[in-house]
């Protein structure tokens, strides 16, 4: 978001009076945006200080109770420490499957390159919900994967049955979110010399040290941004956790809309959604400082 | 030249297959002869092809996913183009703030902007109508619109428009002529980016749509939350043949790498 902003030029017409072109091209998106996602945000807001009675409904009080529970009632408590170690472990193996992935991708040479990342980057845009089937076709009580490890001997065939686990939960995330991981590292990989490597090689490092002391340190920005990108939207993943973890492993997403469509308790649920968002929002915004103050220093 | 070694090799094998083994599975399922979940090992069989018509559910919802992807697509086109002209071309005090306002749907989670929505829409009361919900899903598409037709902006060259000014055209004669054409390419990009967003989207529609509204990803997944058949297997491989003759279409018309790397 601050790359574009900080990349855009200084503006050709500078004049001192107030020039109202841009406001006129701008107003109808703006006031769009301020009417439907302002006004819905703080009402959520709103919504959240209320309270909230199973015979009566929805209460317009002015309480802290909602956050009170959810921040400390350890039912929610598991709920958000099981949705960030998810995202957490769904990070890490993105790095460690999509890094490598990338620079394959990279030194791959065309037809198979293009062929290859596009291989790579076609799920995107196919439906998450399809994804997520296929994984429940595959490690479901009768799946391929029960039946494969069945075949070679390695374990019975229930022990291939992730559904309502962690690790099916976590598996499906990864399947999903790697692709974004392997765009931005290779993105990062486009702007790498490959003179660098060859110096490092020539030099009698071996192929290890080469990609480990000169190719990532060159790359961790790519690392750090799809890392985000794939910790925020594994946070709020719903469709994923929805269907594989089901009602026994609810995550963030799926408890505030258990919250608003099953049990009604609609201040409870926004208090769920808007702690998520300040959460997601810190962590983002963090991030930005961070790498702001990296290109500062690296910039003198 | 650098290669890659065996391993590496390996390492990438497993990778596609890992990537691709779920879509195969799900496609194999859809042409079994049997009526419960099976790979097609006795034979293959469109019957639960055929079955998708005996449920106009789905194609309902098909049609509904369609319409919206396009009038949000259209309209956050609508609404980007001269905000991106103004936000490139001008310094006003409060321009970084309105590039973070457009930008910002990327950073709430669908979910929380689905519990926002809801409320909303049933507070003023136009919850379930098709409206509500192409509204919404402009709020949604917006960021990768925006952005695509602000990086056009910002590249084209503006010799052009001076020319057309120098020689007597009007403002909107330019507009129409010149800048509209040039920055075609990205307005085009941004709307296929906007469609395919707002035709997968299910996390913040899954609160907004109305049994009446049900878009497709919502349908699926309420199909799948009461039961995994392999008439669910069919439909995901239409949707997924859809999908790969849309990209083959992409890659043709635009360069699928340009498109997606944008959306990173």
């Amino acid at each position: 978001m601050t790359e574009l902003t900080s990349s855009l030029s200084p503006s050709m017409s500078r004049t001192r009076t107030i020039n109202p072109v841009p406001w006129l091209l701008s107003a109808p998106g703006a006031i769009f945006f301020l009417a439907l996602l302002g006004m819905p945000l703080i009402m959520t807001l709103i919504l959240s200080f209320n309270s909230f009675d199973y015979s009566i409904g929805i209460v317009s009080s002015f309480g802290l109770e909602n956050y009170y529970e959810v921040l400390r009632d350890s039912y929610f408590h598991e709920i958000f420490l099981r949705t960030y170690s998810i995202s957490i472990a769904v990070v890490i193996l993105c790095i460690i499957i999509g890094v490598p992935e990338a620079y394959i991708l990279s030194r791959m040479r065309n037809p198979w390159r293009s062929l290859f990342l596009v291989v790579t980057l076609a799920p995107l845009l196919i439906s998450v919900v399809v994804r997520t089937l296929g994984w429940v076709l595959l490690i479901g009580g009768n799946g391929l994967l029960g039946k494969f490890l069945e075949a070679i001997g390695i374990a019975e065939s229930s022990a291939g049955n992730l559904m309502y686990t962690h690790t099916g939960v976590i598996l499906a995330l990864v399947h999903v979110l790697v692709p974004l991981m392997v765009i931005s590292v290779w993105a990062a990989l486009q702007k790498l010399d490959p003179a660098v490597e060859h110096a490092g090689l020539s030099l009698g490092a071996s192929h290890g040290t080469v990609f480990r002391r000169v190719v990532i340190p060159q790359i961790l920005p790519g690392i750090l941004s799809g890392s985000l990108i794939v910790f925020a939207l594994s946070a709020s993943a719903f469709a994923t956790p929805a269907i594989i973890g089901g009602r026994r492993l609810k995550v963030a997403a799926t408890a505030a809309y258990d919250e608003y469509l099953n049990t009604m308790n609609w201040p409870m649920g926004a208090a769920i959604a808007i702690v998520l968002l300040v959460a997601n929002v810190v962590v983002v915004m963090s991030y930005n400082r961070m790498m702001e103050r990296r290109f500062r220093r690296t910039l003198g | 030249m650098l290669h890659n070694s065996k391993l590496a090799l390996t390492f990438h094998s497993l990778f596609v297959v890992f990537l691709l083994a779920p879509l195969v599975v799900v496609m194999l399922v859809a042409f079994t002869p049997n009526g419960y979940i099976s790979y097609p090992t006795n034979g293959f069989s469109l019957r639960w092809f055929v079955a998708i018509f005996e449920y106009p559910a789905f194609i309902r919802a098909f049609w509904n996913s369609l319409y919206l992807g396009v009038a949000a697509a259209s309209i956050s086109a609508l609404l980007a183009v001269p905000a991106a002209l103004a936000i490139v071309r001008y310094s006003f005090r409060g321009r970084d703030a309105l590039v973070g306002l457009f930008l910002s749907p990327l950073m709430i989670p669908h979910v929380v902007l689905g519990v926002a929505f809801l409320s909303f829409f049933s507070q003023i009361g136009i919850y379930g109508s098709f409206w509500a919900l192409i509204a919404a899903h402009v709020i949604i598409v917006m960021p990768y619109t925006m952005r695509l037709v602000m990086a056009s902006v910002f590249g084209m060259d503006r010799s052009a428009e001076k020319a057309a000014l120098s020689l007597g055209a009007s403002q909107w004669t330019m507009f129409r002529r010149i800048t509209i054409p040039m920055i075609l390419p990205g307005v085009a990009g941004g709307w296929i980016l906007a469609f395919t967003t707002s035709f997968d989207e299910l996390s913040m529609t899954i609160f907004v749509a109305s049994p009446s509204t049900t878009t497709l990803p919502v349908q699926m997944y309420n199909h799948i939350a009461h039961t995994v058949d392999p008439l669910i297997a069919s439909v995901s491989t239409v949707l997924i043949v859809l999908t790969v003759l849309f990209m083959v279409l992409l890659d043709r018309l635009y360069g699928i790498d340009k498109v997606l790397i944008g959306k990173g």
